[in-house]
Formats: C-alpha cells, sequence, structure tokens
C-alpha cells in the first residue's frame, strides 16, 4: 500500500527526466511515494530512481517490455497498481505514459486527469485535486476526482522541477512478478523511422527560433535556421506551418507537438494561439517578430519587435552575427 | 475484403474562434456558448473521417459516423456524410449532454455494440474542447480491441490486418494489428476533402439513426463522472513586454539582437 505510485521511465541506460518531475510532484500530495518501472534488465534504472528519493522502487521486468508494443506495459502497470494499491497514481504525458496511463485507468475503472500542470492536496478535504489547461489553454481547469480507484493524473512534461539525486537513500527496491501473456500483445512495433536531426535537438535546446504561417513559405525557414546555427539552438514552428508542409512535422510546438522551456524561443510570424503557447509558455524568455501588434503572442512575450521580418530579420541576424562571432 | 469503419466524431465549440469570443460561465464551470459561432466537427475527427474514406476509396466498405451527446446540430453532423460517408447514428440524450471521458467511452461502446459488426473504429487523437485524448483509449479497452494511436497513415493489409504510422517526436512508427482494431487519427494524416456537390446532396437525402439512453439500455450509473470541476478560470499572463523599437524596421532589428545580448539571453 502506497500512498502515491509514479510510473517512471527509462531512456536508454538512464531513466526519461519526466521520472524526477513525477516524485517531486509526489511528494506535495505528501505520504509515501513509489516509483514504478517498467522494463528489461532494470537493476541500474533502478538505483538511479532510488536516489531520487521514493519510499520504495518498484521493478517489474519481463522480455515483453522491450519497447515494441505498449500493450505489454499497460498489462504490466495494470498488475502493478493491483498489487501496490496506491492512494493515488501519476504518470507523465509522454508517449509511453500517455497511453499506458488511460488504458490502465480504464482497467481498473479509475477516472483520470489529462496533461495536468499542477497537483496539490486539498488542505480542507484531503482530496486530490489536479490543474489543467483545456479549451486549447483559453482556461484552466481544476478537478477532482469521485469513486472509490485511485486517481490518475497524466501531468505534463516540464512543468515541475525535477526531484534532484542523492547518493544517499534508503528506498527499498522491490520487485514485483509481472506476467505478459502472448495473447496480451495485440499491436506491435515492427519498426521504427527516425528523422534525420540538423543540428541540436528541439528537446534539449536552450534556444528556439521558431517559425509560423506569417513566414510564408520553406525559404525563411533557412533564415531561422541560420539564427539557430550562430546561437546554438534549435528550430521549431507552429502547426500552421507544419502543415503547410514548410517544415517537417518534427518541428512542431505545441499542445499536439512537442513541449519545450528553452532559455529563449524566438517566433518568427507566429500568432501566439493558446494551442501553440501551450507548448512553449514555460520558456524563461520569448521574443516575438510580428507585425501584427495585437498578436496574443506579444502578451506572454519578455522582447518584440512590430514589424515585418522581411525588413526586421536580415539587420537581425547580422547584428546577431557581430555579437557572437 | 471490404472493410466496414465506424468513425466517433465528436461536435464542439469552434476552437479556431476569436479568442476575445471565449467566454467562461463560472456557475456552470464550463465554456459559454458563443452567439453567432456555429459548432464544427472536432478537427481530427474530419481527419479520421477522409482516413476512412481514402480505405474504402482503395478497398471498398462502408464508413458510419456515431457521434454522442446531448444534442446535435445537423448540417454540422451532416459534413462528414457529404464527404462521403455512408450512414450517420447520433446517440442523442438530455443524459449524454456534460459527460467526462469515461462516461462518454462507455455510451460510444453501447453504441458500437448495437452497430454490429465493424473492423475498424477511426477516432480523432483527442476532441479540442478538454483535450483529453482519453475517449478513444477507453473505447478499445471495453471492447477489448488493439488500440493504435496518432496514425498519419493507416493501410488495410489483408482481410484482417492493419498497419498504421503512428507518429512520433522525431518520426513514425510502423505498427501492426489484427482487426478488428481501434486507430486514433492526427492532422499528419493531411487535409480531409471537401465536401462534393453530389455528396452534398446525397446527405440531405439520408436520415440519422438517433438513439436515446434507453435504446442503448443505459444504466444512469454507467454516466456517473469520475472527474469533478471544482473550478474553470482563465489563466493569466503575468509577463510584460518591452518592444523594442528603431528608426525603421531593419533598426528595430538591429537593435533587438543589441537588448538581447545586454539582456544576457545571446
Ligand atoms: C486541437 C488543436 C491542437 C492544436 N495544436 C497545435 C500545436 O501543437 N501547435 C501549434 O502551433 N498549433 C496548434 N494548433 C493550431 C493553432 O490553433 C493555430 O491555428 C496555429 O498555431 C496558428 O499558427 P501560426 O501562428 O503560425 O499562424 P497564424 O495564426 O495565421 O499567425 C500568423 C502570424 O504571422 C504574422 N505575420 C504575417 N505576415 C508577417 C510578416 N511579414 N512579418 C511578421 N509577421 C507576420 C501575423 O500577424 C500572424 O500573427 C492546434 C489547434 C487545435 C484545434
Ligand atoms: N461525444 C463523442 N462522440 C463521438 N466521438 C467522441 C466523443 N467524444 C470523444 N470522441 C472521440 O474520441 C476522440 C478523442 O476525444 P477526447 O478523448 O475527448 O479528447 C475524438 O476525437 C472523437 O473521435
Amino acid at each position: 500500500m502506497v500512498d502515491v505510485l509514479a510510473l517512471g521511465e527509462t531512456s536508454g541506460d538512464g531513466l526519461d527526466p519526466i521520472t524526477g518531475e513525477l516524485v517531486a510532484a509526489a511528494r506535495t500530495l505528501g505520504g509515501s511515494v513509489a516509483v514504478a518501472l517498467l522494463g528489461d534488465g532494470l537493476a541500474a534504472h533502478g538505483e538511479q530512481a532510488a536516489a531520487l528519493g521514493p519510499d520504495s522502487v518498484l521493478l517489474a521486468e519481463s522480455p515483453a517490455l522491450d519497447g515494441t508494443s505498449i500493450d505489454a506495459y499497460v498489462t504490466a502497470f495494470e498488475q502493478v497498481c493491483r498489487s501496490a494499491s496506491p492512494g493515488a497514481v501519476l504518470v507523465g504525458k509522454t508517449p509511453l505514459g500517455q497511453n499506458v496511463g488511460p488504458r490502465t485507468a480504464f482497467r481498473l475503472g479509475a477516472a483520470l486527469a489529462q496533461d495536468c500542470t499542477a497537483v496539490r492536496r486539498d488542505g480542507e478535504t484531503g482530496e486530490v485535486v489536479a490543474s489543467r489547461p483545456v479549451y486549447g489553454g483559453s482556461a484552466t481547469a481544476e478537478v477532482a476526482f469521485t469513486g472509490d480507484a485511485p486517481p490518475f493524473i497524466v501531468m505534463r512534461g516540464r512543468v515541475c522541477e525535477p526531484a534532484e539525486p542523492s547518493p544517499s537513500t534508503d528506498a527499498n527496491i522491490i520487485r514485483v512478478d509481472v506476467e505478459i501473456a502472448p495473447s496480451d500483445i495485440r499491436a506491435r512495433r515492427v519498426e521504427s523511422v527516425k528523422q534525420d536531426i540538423q543540428g541540436v535537438r528541439i528537446e534539449d535546446a536552450s534556444v528556439i527560433v521558431a517559425g509560423g504561417r506569417g513566414l510564408g513559405g520553406p525559404e525563411p525557414f533557412e533564415r531561422l535556421r541560420e539564427i539557430a546555427d550562430l546561437l546554438g539552438g534549435a528550430v521549431g514552428a507552429s502547426r500552421a506551418a507544419c502543415d503547410a508542409g514548410w517544415i517537417d512535422h518534427a518541428a512542431q510546438i505545441g499542445l499536439t507537438g512537442k513541449a519545450v522551456a528553452p532559455d529563449l524561443y524566438l517566433t518568427v510570424g507566429i500568432s501566439g494561439a493558446s494551442q501553440h503557447m501551450a507548448g512553449c509558455s514555460s520558456a524563461k524568455n520569448i521574443v516575438v517578430i510580428n507585425k501584427d501588434a495585437d498578436a496574443n503572442i506579444f502578451q506572454e512575450a519578455s522582447y518584440g519587435v512590430v514589424g515585418d521580418w522581411r525588413k526586421v530579420l536580415p539587420a537581425f541576424i547580422e547584428t546577431v552575427r557581430e555579437l557572437v562571432t | 475484403m471490404a472493410v466496414d469503419i465506424i468513425v466517433c466524431v465528436k461536435q464542439v465549440m469552434d476552437p479556431e474562434m476569436p479568442a476575445s469570443a471565449f467566454r467562461i460561465d463560472p456557475d456552470a464551470k464550463r465554456a459559454a456558448d458563443a452567439p453567432g459561432i456555429p459548432p464544427v466537427i472536432n478537427g481530427f475527427d474530419e481527419n479520421a473521417v477522409e482516413a476512412a474514406l481514402r480505405i474504402k476509396d482503395e478497398v471498398g466498405g462502408t464508413i458510419t459516423v456515431l457521434s454522442v451527446g446531448g444534442g446535435h446540430a445537423m448540417d454540422v453532423m451532416k459534413k462528414p456524410l457529404s464527404m462521403g460517408a455512408d450512414a450517420l447514428v447520433l446517440a442523442q440524450d438530455d443524459a449524454f449532454a456534460e459527460l467526462d471521458a469515461r462516461a462518454t467511452a462507455r455510451v460510444l461502446a453501447s453504441a458500437v455494440r448495437r452497430i454490429g459488426r465493424f473492423d475498424l473504429i477511426l477516432c480523432g487523437r483527442q476532441a479540442s474542447d478538454w483535450d483529453n485524448a482519453h475517449v478513444p483509449l477507453g473505447l478499445a479497452e471495453i471492447l477489448g480491441l488493439p488500440c493504435l494511436a496518432v496514425a498519419q497513415k493507416i493501410e488495410v493489409i489483408d482481410s484482417s490486418g492493419v498497419i498504421v504510422h503512428s507518429v512520433t517526436q522525431d518520426g513514425y512508427d510502423v505498427i501492426e494489428a489484427d482487426m478488428p482494431a481501434l486507430v486514433t487519427v492526427s492532422n499528419e494524416l493531411g487535409e480531409p476533402r471537401y465536401p462534393t456537390l453530389r455528396g452534398i446532396m446525397a446527405a440531405g437525402r439520408k436520415t440519422p439513426e438517433v438513439w436515446s439512453a434507453d435504446d442503448l439500455d443505459i444504466d444512469p450509473d454507467m454516466l456517473e463522472p469520475g472527474v469533478r470541476i471544482v473550478d474553470l478560470y482563465a489563466p493569466e499572463s503575468s509577463r510584460q513586454v518591452e518592444l523594442v523599437q528603431g528608426e525603421d524596421e531593419a533598426d528595430a532589428g538591429r537593435n533587438l539582437a543589441i537588448r538581447l545580448r545586454e539582456a544576457g539571453l545571446i
């Protein structure tokens, strides 16, 4: 019996950053915290999760948990939840979490709140309350949960400061037996096709230069790439620019694209629709070049120029080049 | 190897409406209806209809559009028919007005069972009201179907199998499953086709099936919300923008670079 169970995630030999973020969020709810890890060969990951300071780490290992089928993870997580009988479950809004969380919740008859940016325990009632953007980010909803099953909360990435690993820890590492039958596997990945990434990965970039419909075509993205290269950053885009085919969809920032939190997010020709801002409002500084002074994005920006990028950008690039080289 | 497809379609308020038209009804804790701005079919659901039409164009079959709600605007809901879908089923009842994701999935499952035969269920990846991305996963669990999420391409390989290109952070995964299966569709699939004049005429002649909670044998317990809205409010932005000026636009661009340098951002 644990108070809060967080579904940790691995990434190669290490942990995905969401793991530390979920431990930090779980801590704010009070009580005992367990991190579950699902995979094949997790000994080292288990130690790393223990260092994040939970009370226990639950390791569910099986050769079926090799990343080729989400079904295996749903089957395993259901069993982990049944054996740990948590008071609440936290899952990350990651490719894995956003599938495993809702599907496991359904198997347990549990209610779930998707894409939450904060979670707390109500001071008076003691119930878990989650906040989440709705209507594309135009409103924030605070939701509580009914029923006896543990509430499932899917946390958006990069909204909590992650728990820091510390070498001294007394977390128990517990192995949980899970059984995954061949008949549990219904959908299977047979191939993974990855785009070649030029330069820095958007997710890791501390500088992102993003373009939107206002750029009018694919060529101006070459100019954005120049700026990104000068600043050691990556190029991003609005959905409108991706849908138009000017840049690959992998560059999309926003609610249904990537969520990023760079130090500098420079936008050119992006209006700042709430669904776009959902992916970048955690940026430390948003800088805007847009010809429409009323564009929504100015309201969330630290610095901006009202003007046509065709006139603003060449001088901007030239000056940046002088300043940084 | 014709396939029978059910497409789940939700009617939502227009997410592209001007920000100034968006109002919160604080007592009802929901978005107030925007006067004069008609509802639309959820964008990703139009992508799902398009996906179904492409499969039908390729291998033949039928497309049944299914929607759950308290009420439906008929001209909006008929759009998939005018794009080329064959039939429209509305699970419509006052009791279905403000369902959460779990209850919606339960009602959809009852309606799917009543429709009976199908090879594929297609849904949008998420509905633009609450951006839940939850209903289809639940529907697949309730019906015991393989669930393939966020497709940008769907290929029916033979009478029993489906291959989906599923959007990932940096490309796509190729996922295989047996049919019947449930697939959620994303905008990367491409633009939905426009209704044709012939399609609009044909849609005009079709009458939807309308099923109530009683018709579907829905027990009120099934509709109990699992999520209770405690509060709904407009988020506030705390940032104050510093507009950088110049003699002309080029000068402003130069000054912006200098200002960012001063602020230590570049
Ligand atoms: C469910 C859902 C999910 C969505 N998910 C996302 C998402 O993940 N990411 C996303 O980005 N969008 C998303 N959207 C779409 C979003 O609502 C907007 O439609 C989109 O972000 C608009 O892109 P934009 O700002 O590039 O285009 P627009 O809104 O058309 O803005 C273009 C801007 O360029 C400016 N401009 C034009 N010409 C010039 C010039 N010469 N110089 C300077 N400025 C100029 C204009 O003033 C304008 O502000 C989603 C929508 C829905 C319904
Ligand atoms: N009331 C509904 N009627 C029909 N389909 C729905 C309904 N609600 C959700 N869906 C389907 O489920 C998808 C995801 O919705 P959601 O989980 O609410 O974000 C939508 O794109 C639809 O395909």
